[in-house]
């Protein structure tokens, strides 16, 4: 039975939410079981917040490499889930929004948690800068039609590519660089793109049906199909 | 196409000096590669740092010109009938802001200039505090007479991605019952014949990783046949193409997209001609970057060259 009514819940809830697209009078019903899917979403975040803190707890308790950043995330995390649920320094007491101005949760986002994230992105720049010194290099005709695209893409996305090219005629205007680039977007980008699509699509499709028909059972925790 | 007229910069002394400077670094680290001599990576950060940091020091103001793509989400606000409902749905987080805050920004100032209505939410848990600077930034600071609950509402975040939409999309009041100063969505003006999405005129999508503007089209666009457009972080806007233009009428790629969006937004209405530009200033820093890493990519390819030949004579 601890086998058999997990499957029974899935094939249900597969064959429902298919018929309710297919038949316009069960059409609630998808609306209904998105409305318990959210329900369950909610504890998501519970069990989310247990994990990390029983995390951190285990490697600062036992002193692992790196616990002292264990601490800060610890506090972080705290500090951050009473601004929340207390509202610290809302003005609009415990009724008002979350993100009020002026409280200390709206407050932390905006000068912490804004600037560390901007930051952290913002290293991208440094690392892309090298890894492209060292990984685009034209080795083969594959890679130089790769580091070709890749200029491209790069001078087309500045003013700079418009500047570049602005002496080319209209009549040759594809040959002007923003427009080169707007072509690699839309016809080989696109294609590329528009086959990964259909083949996810496929694959999902194929492993909803082995999961509804109870072929696929490896989320339930076994190892065999 | 892009029309080719010459872009207008402004550059001052600083900017010369700084693009000197940046020149003779780059032309001597390329002598160094015809004797086939590697960089190092400290240097190459070194010059990307001064790279971003000259312009935003020694600012040099762009012009640009709408693409097609960018100019499809312009038009669709600017044509939409006056008091028309739109809503726009914060999906990123603070990483992403940089890059696509600027594009929620001008949007938002695009459809309170054109007296739209307004619904703000966000299916990142992150959204809803970047809902408030752009609430704070343009419609409490350029729109002080429009009226919270009358003219624009902001539902805040709601957990359940996907889930989300496949609600609202028959009905916003089963899952916002409430704003997110927990006024009811029954009490509103705005609501008054806004049921769920299918009431919208357009829908706009700004983050770029999931949930975001894909997922705005598989659940709602498509379903209920409501215009969606989009304003993407650049490295995700090639997995948006695909949806251009029938499922997703436009799309705004990057700061590229969002600079080009501000020129319009300046080109198309004088009175916005001394608008916050962020997208339009941070073009320098990115417009010098992509040379920077342009230039190392050539100068990686000549000291391999150099390197490789000198091996084969060697041998």
């Amino acid at each position: 039975m601890k086998r058999e009514i997990p499957l029974i819940i899935t094939f249900s809830v597969g064959v429902l939410l298919i018929l309710s697209v297919f038949i316009p009078p069960a059409e609630h019903w998808g609306e209904t079981f998105s409305l318990f899917f959210d329900i369950i979403a909610v504890f998501a975040f519970f069990l989310g917040g247990g994990n990390l803190v029983r995390t951190h707890i285990s490697k600062l308790s036992g002193r692992k490499a790196g616990w002292a950043y264990s601490i800060v995330t610890l506090a972080a995390f705290f500090l951050m889930l009473a601004a929340g649920l207390f509202k610290i320094a809302n003005t609009g007491g415990i009724g008002a929004s979350v993100t009020e101005n002026g409280s200390l949760f709206q407050e932390s986002f905006n000068y912490v948690m804004n600037p560390l994230g901007a930051t952290m992105y913002a290293l991208l720049a440094f690392f892309i800068a090298s890894a492209s010194y060292r990984a685009f290099r034209a080795k083969n005709r594959e890679a130089t039609i790769l580091l070709v695209a890749a200029f491209i893409i790069l001078l087309g996305r500045t003013p700079l590519g418009v500047l570049v090219t602005s002496w080319i005629p209209d009549s040759w205007d594809i040959f002007q660089i923003p427009n080169m680039a707007i072509w690699i977007m839309n016809s080989p980008n696109l294609a590329g793109q528009r086959a990964i699509l259909i083949g996810i699509g496929l694959g999902v499709a194929s492993m909803s049906l082995r999961v509804i028909l109870g072929i696929e059972r490896t989320y339930l925790g076994e190892d065999k199909a | 196409m892009i029309p080719h007229t010459p872009i207008i910069a402004i550059l001052g002394i600083g900017t010369y000096l700084s693009l000197a400077l940046l020149a003779t670094g780059l032309i001597w680290l390329f002598v160094g590669s015809l004797k086939g001599k590697e960089v190092d990576r400290r240097v190459i950060f070194v010059f990307v740092l001064f790279a971003v940091a000259a312009p935003l020091i020694f600012p040099t103001t762009f012009k640009d010109h709408a693409s097609d793509i960018v100019k499809k989400v312009f038009d669709k606000i600017d044509n939409l009938p006056k008091g028309s409902t739109v809503l726009i749905s914060f999906d990123f987080d603070p990483s992403m802001a940089p890059e696509v805050q600027p594009m929620a920004n001008v949007f938002t100032r695009h459809l309170f200039a054109k007296n739209h209505k307004v619904i703000f939410m966000s299916l990142w848990a992150t959204g809803q505090a970047l809902t408030n600077s752009t609430l704070d930034d343009v419609v409490r600071r350029e729109f002080p007479d429009k009226k919270e609950g009358v003219d624009f509402a902001n539902l805040g975040y709601k957990a359940g991605n996907q889930g989300v939409l496949n609600v609202i999309v028959t009905d916003f009041k089963k899952m916002f019952p409430n704003d997110s100063r927990n006024i009811p969505l029954d009490s509103m003006p705005l609501f008054t014949g806004i049921n769920s999405c299918r009431d919208l005129d357009l829908i706009l999508s700004v983050g770029g990783g999931f949930p975001g503007p894909k997922e705005w089209v598989l659940f709602v666009g498509d379903p209920a046949n409501v215009p969606i457009g989009a304003g993407v972080a650049a490295v995700t806007a090639p997995i948006y193409y695909p949806y251009y233009p029938k499922q997703m009428l436009g799309l705004l790629g990057g700061i590229k997209g969002a600079a080009e969006y501000e020129s319009e937004m300046q080109r198309v209405y004088p009175q916005f001609a001394s608008m916050p530009t962020p997208a339009l200033i941070m073009m320098g820093p990115q417009t010098l970057a992509h040379v920077v890493v342009m230039a190392f990519i050539i100068i990686g390819n000549v000291a391999f060259f150099v390197a490789r030949r000198k091996k084969r004579e060697g041998a």
